[in-house]
């Protein structure tokens, strides 16, 4: 009899389609995992309303299950409360900084209208001389920068709370 | 019942609202004026789809007839759509298309803080998580207002004629009645009133910042609310439904 805790181990393997390095208990995205008449139910909450990868996601996750012989799976969307970037794990921001993403910075007062772009440091060569090209960037999650002191250009796991 | 068919009508507003503006950024795809923008207006679209779909499901479950998110959101006629009339205005040039934003923005940022608060549990739950994402729109469409209004002599002017032309389509952001009246009366949703208010001090502060000014004339438009577009909607539309009126039940 497979355990809620197996079933945790085994999204483990499921990595995020966008981000590959990451896994989706690296995200933070699993919530709740239970058994409801006979069916496991995997609760998932979206990082971003239209994030393309939630449903790929979804697919990934059951044929994993499906490959550790559990068939008899179903995901759950819940959107409250809602994700944050503060459920992003340690070894998940250590992977994002080593893929050449920085992780997100804790930007305080997300309510004002106005405010200085975070300090960033760039994942390449630490410096914190860095500046933001575009609030926008490859994935709903990033925001574009650039690093003054290498001049690399790198993605910014924007700060989501 | 009554109370159902009032809040099945709300949350059609507010999806419809924000499926007919993602299609308008959408038009921007391989097309925005530098990369950074073309990518920066698509991921605003794509937010508002999210959004969009979310609200729809929750509509689809308040009205209880089985239609899901795809058939709201492709197979309806013209006058079942509710959305504003500012929304469905074409894109006309970057300032006309960030000011029709900002509008937005600075419209749908105080509503759904208010519907976060909403005993109406769902209802409350899209609004906390999509004010997340709206709040960030609203810092780029603010920037980009200042950016242009501030700006040089002809940014300046092509920002303040597309204030004049928008400007009477905002009045029907607040639009209000019967459906609205009985919800705000059972204490599930704010009164447009109170975000009007919201509206106005976010709306001057920017302008004021951006060198632009507020409209003297107070010529107003609406229709939207009730089903009656401007002509744009139809050829809007046309794009939007074609491929599930061709290949009807399609999926990706």
């Amino acid at each position: 009899m497979v355990s809620e805790t197996d079933i945790r181990n085994y999204l483990e393997e499921v990595s995020d389609p966008e981000i590959p390095v990451l896994t989706i208990t690296d995200l933070g995205v699993v919530q709740q995992i239970y058994l409801q008449d006979q069916t496991w139910i995997i609760e998932l909450t979206p990082t971003y309303s239209g994030c393309p990868a939630m449903q790929q996601i979804e697919v990934d996750l059951l044929a994993k299950l499906k490959e550790k012989g559990i068939p008899n799976a179903q995901v759950k969307h819940i959107l409250s409360p809602a994700w944050t970037t503060d459920w992003i794990t340690e070894a998940g921001r250590q992977k994002l900084r080593l893929y050449g993403i920085a992780p997100p910075v804790n930007e305080p007062d997300k309510t004002a209208l106005f405010s200085e772009p975070p300090r960033v440091s760039c994942p390449k060569c630490n410096s914190n001389n860095t500046r933001m090209v575009s609030l926008f960037g490859s994935t709903a999650c990033k925001a574009h920068y650039q690093c003054n002191a290498c001049q690399e250009p790198f993605d910014y796991f924007k700060c989501l709370k | 019942m009554m109370q159902e068919s009032a809040l099945f009508e709300y949350v059609m507003r507010l999806s419809d609202d924000s499926l007919i503006l993602a299609q308008r950024l959408g038009e921007w795809c391989g097309h925005g004026p530098i990369l950074e923008e073309d990518i920066a207006l698509t991921n605003i679209s794509l937010d508002l789809i999210g959004q969009a779909i979310s609200l729809y499901d929750f509509a689809a479950e308040v009205e209880g007839k089985g239609r899901n998110h795809d058939q709201l959101a492709y197979l309806r006629y013209e006058n079942e759509y509710k959305n504003v009339l500012l929304v469905e205005q074409p894109n006309g040039d970057f300032a006309m298309t960030l000011l029709r934003q900002f509008f937005f923005d600075a419209f749908r940022l105080p509503l759904y803080e208010a519907l976060m608060q909403s005993p109406v549990e769902q209802l409350a739950a899209i609004a906390a998580k999509s004010v997340k994402e709206t709040r960030y729109h609203l810092k780029h469409s603010s920037e980009w207002v200042i950016r242009m209004g501030d700006g040089t002599e002809e940014s300046h002017q092509r920002a303040q004629a597309a204030i004049d032309h928008l400007w009477r389509y905002t009045n029907e952001l607040f639009y209000e009645d019967a459906h609205d009246h009985a919800l705000q009366a059972a204490g599930k949703v704010p009164s447009m009133a109170e975000i009007q208010a919201k509206w106005m001090a976010t709306v001057t502060s920017v302008l004021q910042e951006a060198t632009l000014e507020i409209p003297k004339n107070n010529w107003k438009f609406d229709g939207g609310r009730e089903g009656r577009h401007s002509e744009h909607m139809g050829y809007l539309l046309s794009d939007l439904q074609y491929m599930q009126r061709a290949y009807p039940n399609m999926e990706w």
